[in-house]
């Protein structure tokens, strides 16, 4: 932007903040520098007309609250201004140790989708005269990391208005397209989320945002939806994560020194001539088969014999499928 | 030193444009302040900040008299406003403002370990409130737990003394006691690290919080070394360099988890399977990985890795084949005795 134009805006702003009346464009023309034109020439008044689109579309972009109306009831042209109440920050009292924690809120975005957002709104408020000191720390902190998906969904969410996706779960081999009428996005355990009502399966459902694939596109009018009332939407998420009860136990012999990783879990540990006896608490037999097959010789399975048939079975696939491609190969 | 002015890519026109806006109110607030300083605390330059001043000061009321336009004293050095034109506030939040503060402050309000979470929350319920109807966005935020560990090791890290701790280190399988001078913990995805100098390695490394299993708080206060440079995580906790290993493996459709989780440097179809390649940082981790993801995989490359991963399974099959109550083929005869 030309310093001429920069200098025209900001001349606009603070005459629209100052009347109370609604001016016209003509008005305008009239009275802000910059815009001086012969509105009776058709193609001067036409390039006003653009300048001054081009500006209000600017200054609405800023999130300058542009107000248009007519002066009066027998004006048949619209007027703009911008009432002070709307355009001005509202005082935000915060106390040294509460702008620090504002201020290190707004760099956790250092690297991630609303940056620019969180440093323009701290820079408001240091404008309000809030003082930052930038030295703080909390002792630790969060890097907030989000998918491109983070900031359509939102604002779709906010807005009330349908979206459709494109989503892909790893294990279908196509994305299949989603509707869905977006109540909220969660973050659970550093992975972010939308929960919402999926339309086409008209049931509740939650989403990954990172499988979401390609833009997130906004199909309905604002307001198109509600929200159950009081949704809780963390609860929506954490259903299918939630914490494991470790009620089985299985013995296995570790080598000696070996395993230290399945060392770390055992509930109880005995010497033994040949190793030591681990008892390791566990919920999903499969789930710990693999975990001990990965260990190979290193472990062996004593107890229950299920658990020691299935760590068999898989030992003995994986050897067939691997002797297979070694004796193909020639390896080596 | 003072701070880089350019905080990423060159200022667009409406950046200056909010810049402008800000200016007014920021030095109303601040009567008599150092250019230097409002120019430090601004981040832009000096010079920038003069030609900003100079801008507002041909801008104002219409009329555009000598009474109607911004007008401000210089003393030196210092800035003072005397007229504002009614520019005396700056703008309202945005939508977008309001919900990067609102989240991150909803984070950091959710983060185990954080100190003064106190002063957090009063001053996530004072800018929820200026932003009014705007964080009707609906964004939640629950992180891990507030454990004992985590907030252990944090007050420990604030305290500013060398550490003492057990180690789990899951790509060599091996628990190791080391000492570390601590810089700063931080959470990415969900895990606390404790990001420090490692007195055995001599570097700079970062220590997940669940994989301390214990900590011992040292007499000597934390030294880190000049030389030690904090890791650029913008891309992720594990960014695999091109010098470690890459290994490939098919995998079935049970396994394609593999490339949400890992970083991949290549994946393809392969009929109904994948080939998937991954740099690892030790081929020792891929042979646990590979057994443990079981029958459905096989290694493509490299060939160590598929006759490690075959010489295992065989020799763990070996071990079962004999008599229970023999000792497994790995340790040579029972005689090594009670330890």
């Amino acid at each position: 932007m030309s310093r001429n134009r920069t200098e025209r805006l900001v001349n606009l702003v603070i005459c629209l903040l100052s009347t109370r009346r609604f001016l016209t464009a003509a008005q305008i023309a009239a009275t802000v520098p910059g815009y001086e034109h012969d509105p009776g020439d058709p193609k001067e008044h036409e390039a006003f007309q653009r300048k001054f689109e081009r500006d209000k579309a600017e200054l609405r972009e800023l999130g300058v609250p542009l107000e248009t109306g007519t002066a009066s009831v027998f004006d048949a042209e619209p007027g703009y201004r911008i009432a002070h109440r709307e355009y001005a920050l509202p005082d935000i009292p915060l106390e040294p140790d509460e702008a620090a924690a504002v201020g290190i809120a707004a760099r956790l975005w250092q690297h991630a989708g609303l940056a620019a957002a969180a440093s323009s709104g701290l820079a408001k408020l240091r404008a309000a005269g809030v003082d930052v000191d930038p030295q703080a720390t909390l002792g630790l902190e969060p890097m907030m990391t989000v998918d491109p998906a983070f900031a359509p969904l939102t604002a779709a969410a906010r807005d009330r208005r349908e979206v459709g996706f494109d989503y892909r779960v790893p294990d279908r081999d196509a994305p299949s397209r989603r509707r869905l009428q977006p109540w909220g996005v969660v973050c659970w355990r550093g992975r972010w989320y939308v929960v919402g009502h999926d339309l086409d399966r008209g049931a509740t459902r939650c989403f990954r945002l990172s499988r979401v694939v390609g833009p997130v596109r906004v199909i309905g009018q604002p307001g198109g939806f509600e929200p159950p009332a009081g949704v809780d939407l963390i609860s929506h998420v954490a259903r299918w994560s939630g914490p494991v009860e470790r009620t089985g136990r299985a013995t296995v012999l570790a080598a000696p020194g070996r395993a230290a990783g399945l060392r770390r879990w055992a509930v109880r540990t005995e010497p033994v001539s040949d190793g030591d006896l681990l008892t390791l608490p566990y919920a999903d037999p499969d789930y710990l088969a693999r975990q001990l097959v990965g260990y190979g010789p290193d472990v062996r399975v004593l107890d229950p014999p299920e658990l020691r048939d299935a760590v068999i079975q898989r030992l003995k696939e994986i050897a067939a499928r691997h002797e297979e491609l070694v004796v193909a190969g020639g390896a080596r | 030193m003072t701070r880089p002015a350019a905080r990423g890519g060159p200022r667009t026109s409406a950046d200056r444009l909010a810049r402008l806006l800000n200016l007014v109110p920021y030095l109303l607030a601040r009567p008599g302040i150092e250019i230097a300083e409002a120019a430090r605390d601004l981040g832009v330059t000096e010079r920038q900040l003069r030609e900003d001043l100079e801008l507002l000061w041909v801008c104002g009321l219409p009329g555009y008299g000598p009474g109607d336009l911004i007008d401000m004293a210089f003393d030196g050095d210092r800035v003072t406003i005397t007229y504002d034109a009614g520019i005396d506030r700056p703008l309202r939040l945005t939508p977008d403002e309001a919900l990067a503060l609102v989240v991150a402050l909803r984070m950091l309000a959710e983060t185990p370990g954080v100190t003064n979470r106190e002063a957090v929350e009063r001053a996530l319920a004072k800018i929820e409130s200026a932003a009014g109807d705007l964080v009707g966005a609906p964004v939640a935020v629950r992180l891990p737990g507030d454990t004992e560990r985590v907030r252990e090791l944090s007050a420990a890290v604030e305290r500013g003394r060398a550490l003492r701790i057990t180690y789990y280190t899951a790509a060599r399988d091996e628990t190791t006691e080391r000492i570390i001078d601590p810089l700063r913990m931080l959470m990415v995805g969900g895990r606390a690290y404790v990001e420090a100098w490692c007195r055995r390695v001599e570097g700079v490394r970062l220590f997940r919080a669940d994989r301390i299993d214990a900590v011992t708080e040292l007499d000597e206060p934390a030294t880190v070394p000049p030389q030690a440079r904090r890791h650029d995580l913008s891309d992720g906790v594990f960014r695999p360099s091109p010098d470690l290993p890459l290994i490939t493996l098919r995998i079935g459709r049970g396994e394609r988890w593999i490339t949400e989780y890992y970083p991949c440097e290549r994946v393809e179809a392969d009929g109904d399977r994948w080939l998937v390649s991954l740099r690892v940082t030790d081929l020792g981790w891929a042979r646990r990985f590979v057994l443990g993801l079981g029958p459905e995989v096989t290694v493509v490359a490299p060939a160590e890795l598929a006759e490690q991963v075959r010489a295992q399974a065989a020799a763990a099959l070996e071990a079962y084949a004999a008599p229970v109550g023999a000792a497994p083929s790995v340790d040579p005869a029972g005689e090594s005795g009670p330890r």
